[in-house]
C-alpha cells in the first residue's frame, strides 16, 4: 500500500536486533496503522513492544527499515533519512510519567508550546479536570493526576501520532479504569492515531480497534480485540493457572489444593495426573464452562 | 589594634574567582561526565578526583615546575602571552581550580545522574533542543547539587594552604591569603593576629554552611 493513497496512515516496516537478558532477539515488524485509529500493541515483557513504540518517536535507532506518517517519511535506512525526535509530530506518554519535576502542571504542559496559546491549555487543563491543581508541582499529585498531566502535556503540540507506553500499569485497578474512560474520550475528542502498549486486556478490549499480538520480536497477530481473543475461546472451556498448595491422598484418588489468585479451591485427580506434579507447580486446569455463575 | 584585612580579603577574592571559574568549567564537564559512554570514562574521573588524596604540596610542587619560566612551560607563557604564573594571583586561581575541581564536578555529576533520563527524551518528543533541555529541565532539577558545588569549592579554596604556598609563596597583597597568614603570625609568635584571622575564618566558613543547610531544608519542604 502506498502512503500517499492511505492518508493520514501510518506506515512501518522496521528491523532490530535487541539485547534482553535472554540474549539477542531479532526484531522484525511491518504495519499500517489507519488514521485516527486506536492500536494496542499486546504481548509479554520483553518481546520488544516498547522498543517498537521508541523507534517510531525517534528515541531508539532502527537497524533498518523505514517509517512514514502521513506521507512524509520519517526514517528511511536506505535513503539515510533519519527524523529526530523534536521533528516528529509525537506525544509520547512515559512509563514513569517523565514529568519535569521543577515545572508546575500548568507549566509542564505549556512547555511544547509558545506564548498565546493560553486558550489551547485552559482546554486541556478543562478536558484532562485538572484546573484544581494547575499551579502545583508534579511530586504533590496523585499518581492518576500525574498520568493525566502526562496525557495533556503529549497532546499539547496537538501530534499526528500518540504513543503511549504502559501508561495506567502503576496505577490500582479503580483508576485504571476511570483513566481508560479518559484516553478513550479524549481519543474521540482529538481523532488522534494512538498506539498504545498494555499487557492489561481488560484495557486492550476497553480502547482499541485493533490489537497487534508482539511476541519474540514479531507481530504474531492482527486484528480487532475479539478477533483475537474471543473466537479461539468459543469451545467454552476454562483455562486457569494455578499453584499447588497440598497434594493428599484420599482412598483411590487424590485431593489437590490449588490457589488460584486469591481463592484455594480443591479439585479431584488420578494418579496419572499428578504423577509429575509436585507441591509448588504451576499448573493448568482446564473447565467445561457449562452453566457459570457471573458476578460482578 | 588594628589588623590587616588584605590576607582576608585576598582569600575571599580567590575563592569567589575559583568558585565562578568552577562553575562555568565544571558544570558542562560533570555533564559530560555523567551522559558520556567513552572507554576512557574511569580515567578522566580518576583525574578529575585526584585532587582529593593527592597531598596539596604534590599538586603545588608539580604545578611550581610547570610555571617556572626555567621549564618549558613556564617559558612559553611568558615568551608568547607574557604572563608568569609563579608567584602570582593568576598562578593562585589556576591551582586552586584544578585543586578544587572534584568538590564541583562530583555533586553536579551525581545530580545529573540522579535525573531519570525520560526527562530528556520527553523534552525531546516536545520539539526542544538538548540545549533548551539543559537549561529548562536539567539545570533547574539539579539546582541543590549546583549549590553544593559551588559551596565546597568556595569552602574548600578558603581552606586551602599546601597549593598556594607552593606555587604563591607569602607576598603580601598578591598572594598572601588568610591560611598563610595565620601560619606566619604563628612563627612570627603574635598569636593575636593569628587568632584574628583565624576567628574570621571559622566564623564566615560556619555562616556559609549554615545557610546552605536551612536552604536545603527549605527546598526539601517545598520539594
Amino acid at each position: 500500500m502506498s502512503p500517499d493513497r492511505n492518508t493520514g496512515a501510518i506506515e512501518f516496516a522496521l528491523r532490530k536486533s535487541l539485547h534482553g537478558p535472554d540474549g539477542t532477539l531479532a526484531f522484525e515488524a511491518a504495519a499500517v496503522i489507519e488514521k485516527g485509529g486506536f492500536v494496542t500493541l499486546f504481548g509479554p515483557s520483553g518481546a520488544g513492544k516498547t522498543t517498537l513504540l521508541r523507534m517510531l518517536a525517534g528515541l531508539t535507532p532502527p537497524d533498518a527499515g523505514r517509517i512514514v506518517v502521513d506521507g512524509e517519511c520519517w526514517f528511511d535506512a536506505e535513503r539515510r533519512i533519519d527524523l529526530p525526535p523534536q521533528r516528529r509530530s509525537i506525544g509520547f506518554v512515559f512509563q514513569d510519567y517523565a514529568l519535569f519535576p521543577n515545572l508546575t502542571v500548568r507549566e509542564n504542559i505549556a512547555y511544547a508550546l509558545g506564548k498565546g496559546r493560553g486558550e489551547w491549555i485552559e482546554e486541556l487543563l478543562e478536558s484532562t479536570a485538572l484546573q484544581g491543581v494547575r499551579d502545583r508541582l508534579p511530586q504533590t499529585l496523585s499518581g492518576g493526576q500525574k498520568q493525566r498531566v502526562a496525557l495533556a502535556r503529549a497532546l499539547a503540540r496537538k501530534p499526528k501520532l500518540l504513543l503511549l507506553d504502559e501508561p495506567l500499569s502503576a496505577l490500582d485497578l479503580g483508576l485504571r479504569t476511570q483513566l481508560q474512560d479518559q484516553i478513550a474520550q479524549l481519543h474521540r475528542r482529538f481523532g488522534l492515531t494512538t498506539l498504545l502498549v498494555s499487557h492489561d486486556l481488560g484495557e486492550v478490549f476497553k480502547l482499541s480497534q485493533r490489537v497487534l499480538r508482539i511476541e519474540h520480536g514479531a507481530i504474531v497477530q492482527s486484528g480487532t480485540p475479539a478477533e483475537l481473543f474471543l473466537q479461539q475461546r468459543l469451545g467454552g472451556r476454562i483455562n486457569l493457572r494455578a499453584q499447588v498448595l497440598a497434594i493428599r491422598r484420599e482412598d483411590v484418588v487424590f485431593i489437590v489444593s490449588l490457589l488460584l489468585g486469591q481463592d484455594i479451591v480443591e479439585v479431584i485427580a488420578t494418579n496419572d495426573d499428578i504423577e509429575a506434579v509436585e507441591v509448588g507447580d504451576f499448573v493448568e486446569i482446564a473447565a467445561k464452562a457449562f452453566s457459570p455463575l457471573i458476578f460482578k | 589594634m588594628s589588623y590587616d584585612w588584605q590576607p582576608l580579603l585576598l582569600t575571599f577574592r580567590l575563592a569567589l574567582v575559583t568558585m565562578s571559574i568552577l562553575l562555568i568549567v565544571g558544570v558542562p564537564l560533570a555533564y559530560w561526565v555523567a551522559h558520556t559512554r567513552t572507554r576512557f570514562k574511569p580515567l578522566i574521573e580518576t583525574l578529575i578526583s585526584m585532587p582529593l588524596v593527592l597531598p596539596p604540596s604534590v599538586l603545588g610542587f608539580y604545578l611550581l615546575l610547570a610555571f617556572s619560566p626555567q621549564h618549558a612551560f613556564g617559558q612559553w607563557l611568558e615568551q608568547w602571552l607574557q604572563v608568569r604564573l609563579v608567584f602570582s594571583f593568576a598562578g593562585l586561581v589556576i591551582g586552586s581550580v584544578i585543586f578544587s575541581l572534584p568538590f564541583m564536578v562530583q555533586p553536579i555529576q551525581s545530580g545529573f545522574e540522579a535525573l531519570p533520563p525520560s526527562l530528556i527524551e520527553a523534552s525531546r518528543t516536545l520539539g526542544k533542543s538538548d540545549l533548551h533541555t539543559f537549561f529548562r529541565v536539567l539545570l533547574p532539577n539539579v539546582k541543590r547539587s549546583l549549590l553544593a558545588g559551588a559551596v565546597l569549592s568556595f569552602a574548600h579554596t578558603v581552606g586551602e594552604f599546601g597549593v598556594v604556598l607552593m606555587i604563591g609563596g607569602n607576598i603580601p597583597g598578591v598572594t598572601r591569603v588568610a591560611s598563610i597568614a595565620i601560619y606566619d603570625e604563628v612563627e612570627g609568635l603574635n598569636y593575636a593576629a593569628a587568632n584574628f584571622y583565624a576567628g574570621v575564618l571559622f566564623a564566615t566558613t560556619f555562616a556559609i554552611l549554615l545557610l546552605v543547610y536551612l536552604a536545603n531544608r527549605r527546598w526539601m519542604r517545598l520539594g
